[in-house]
């Protein structure tokens, strides 16, 4: 954002040097304002139809078929659950703390959207680009800890406050297998800025970070399992639990005040899936497309350039396609595992998450040091894990078809007909 | 509210009557919003539970209609009383009633729950729970089929939609 405010100053004022000119705080004022409206609107339209999708998605995996009756194949579920909630009653309890009951949702809220700060959506897509922005995500979402607390402590219910306690002691525990596996990327990319580290990658799959190296490749999926817990997602869901909690930290709360607590579980779902994406994926990196030639775009156009445009709005769409694939992992996850016991949660961050994540940054740091970089047995090492994860992707489908060929056989035998699937329900 | 013995009830205030074309519509429009997301409580006490289930299992999804369940009264817009309602249990069900915010919708399911059913003349049965709470809709039935419990949601999401959102309601006491 800074650049293209400098861009704005530099092409609508006509002041090349921005930094000594006395008006350029108003024109960077309006752009953070201009960024936090559109953080905010995204979140929204991000978190909105994601809930749909995720009762689409458990529908098909319990053979059931999930909101269907709410504008074309119920995709409207989201406005008639936020419009229903805005019009219940206010509900806070007589023996609530009530100024705490009122601020838990809204540090929850500003936990999760203060991390919206430092995502890299596009090529020079981001609100700030802080030199210590993996620090920033891992102190912002910090906040979330005490939101939940303040919650469990405030409702002055006994079901609340174990569920404040359980999530509080879950969500610092996997703080640190989280900070150990981005500290793989810190090594690799050697900066904590989020543009640095997409930066430090490249377009094609074979210079991202996740193949890079086996200890890369663990360090991503103990880095989602640890944003699993950390999101509270199932099969992390503790804090929630409907048989054991009722419904956790948030059991006291109605209409939009519970709202909110939603809203930031699925704006956790998208800072997930985008902190995944930017650190080992690739993140907004087009192929074939070095991101000093945007750069250089940028600089060089004098008044608007579309090529600049169509850059950014790829690299947007790149980024955006990766996060929402995880997105969609992330969720089968969720209607596919049970969930764990309150020990077995904290045997598995301590003896097993904590461990791996130390020995993925002890192994980067003995490959860095004896393969060198760009040699003929790195790109051997890379192309093998290359293999190893379009193994794993051609699973997943070969899966996905074995469950569509026996619905379509049990369909055949039961009804006598040919069942068809609209293709967004295959998988 | 259409039970027998109601300890409140709500009118419509008289000069607003008329209809107004503009609150109508919006009615209508936030009627429909308001009727695809009518969430349940995970509440039974005997077998019409079973079927309670059974209602948001595969064959009658009531996720298709934007009902989900919530294990939390205050989260919960439709209270489905379903079983045998003991005088001990009658206390948490009124405060469970009472725990959810407006508004908010019952549903008697099952003989026990309209009239005490089998367990009529036994001495620690109540007879009907609209001895205790206001109830929309009364769902005969021992147990009732989940297409039964499913049509009586319908017929909640048909009061939902004709009911005025925008029209001031004064409540008699």
């Amino acid at each position: 954002m800074r650049q293209i405010a400098d861009w704005i100053i530099l092409n609508l004022f006509g002041v090349a040097d921005a930094g000594s000119w006395p008006y350029s705080w108003l024109v960077y004022l309006g752009m953070m304002v201009f960024a936090a409206v559109l953080a905010i609107t995204f979140v929204a339209i991000f978190a909105g139809p994601v809930t749909w999708v995720e009762r689409r998605v458990a529908g098909r995996i319990m053979s059931r078929l999930g909101p269907n009756r709410v504008g074309p194949q119920g995709f409207l579920q989201w406005l008639a659950d936020g419009l229903k909630n805005l019009l219940k009653e206010d509900l806070i309890p007589d023996a609530a703390d009530r100024p705490l009951f009122r601020l838990a949702p809204h540090l929850v809220w500003m936990g999760m959207f203060g991390a919206f700060v430092v995502l890299p959506f596009g090529a020079h897509l981001v609100a700030a680009d802080l030199n210590v922005g993996l620090l920033y995500i891992l102190a912002i979402t910090s906040l979330v800890v005490l939101g939940l607390l303040m919650a469990g402590w405030a409702s002055n219910s006994k079901w609340a406050l174990y569920g404040g306690i359980r999530s509080t002691a879950q969500l610092v525990s996997y703080e640190i297998p989280t900070a150990f596996s981005l500290m793989v990327i810190v090594i690799l990319a050697g900066t904590l800025s989020t543009q640095e580290i997409v930066r430090a990658q490249g377009g094609w799959p074979w210079d991202w970070f996740v193949f890079r190296n086996p200890f890369t490749f663990l360090a991503f999926f103990l880095l989602m399992t640890s944003s699993l817990a950390e999101g509270n997602r199932v099969p992390f869901d503790l804090p929630e639990a409907e048989s054991e909690l009722v419904a956790g930290y948030n059991i006291e709360y109605s209409g939009m005040r519970f709202l909110f607590f939603l809203f930031a579980e699925w704006a956790n779902l998208w800072i997930m899936a985008a902190i995944g994406t930017f650190c080992f994926l690739g993140g907004w990196q087009i192929p074939g497309v070095s991101p000093d030639a945007i750069d250089a775009l940028l600089a060089r156009s004098h008044g608007w350039s579309w090529s600049w445009v169509g850059l950014q709005a790829l690299s947007f769409a790149i980024f955006a396609i990766k996060a929402s694939w995880l997105v969609f992992v992330v969720i089968q996850i969720r209607w596919t595992l049970p969930r764990l016991r309150v020990d077995q949660l904290m045997i598995a961050c301590w003896k097993y998450l904590v461990p791996m994540t130390l020995v993925c940054i002890l192994g980067v740091l003995a490959m860095a040091l004896l393969i060198p970089q760009g040699g003929v047995l790195d790109y051997l090492i890379r192309g093998l894990m290359m293999v190893v994860g379009g193994a794993l992707v051609a699973l997943f489908l070969w899966r996905a078809r074995v469950n569509y060929m026996l619905a379509r056989d049990s369909y055949r035998k039961m009804e006598g007909r040919e069942l068809w699937f609209p293709p967004y329900r295959l998988v | 509210m259409t039970g027998p013995k109601l300890e409140q009830r709500i009118e419509p205030e008289e000069e607003l009557a008329l209809p107004n074309v503009l609150t109508t519509r919006l009615d209508l429009a936030l009627n429909w919003f308001r009727k695809s997301s009518v969430w349940y409580l995970l509440f039974a006490t005997a077998c019409c539970g079973i079927e309670l289930m059974q209602t948001g299992g595969p064959r009658t999804d009531l996720d298709r209609f934007g009902a989900v369940f919530r294990s939390s009264p205050r989260q919960s817009d439709l209270l489905i009383v379903a079983g045998t309602i003991t005088y001990k249990m009658a206390d948490r069900v009124r405060l469970i009633y009472n725990q959810m915010p407006q508004p908010k919708y019952v549903i008697a399911m099952g003989s026990c729950a309209n009239c005490g059913g089998l367990f009529t003349p036994s001495y620690s049965v109540v007879n009907g729970v609209d001895k205790i709470i206001p109830v929309d809709f009364y769902l005969p039935g021992c147990p009732p089929r989940p297409e039964a419990l499913n049509e009586a949601l319908i017929k909640v999401q048909e009061k939902i939609q004709g009911e005025p959102w925008f029209k001031k309601i004064k409540v008699a006491r």
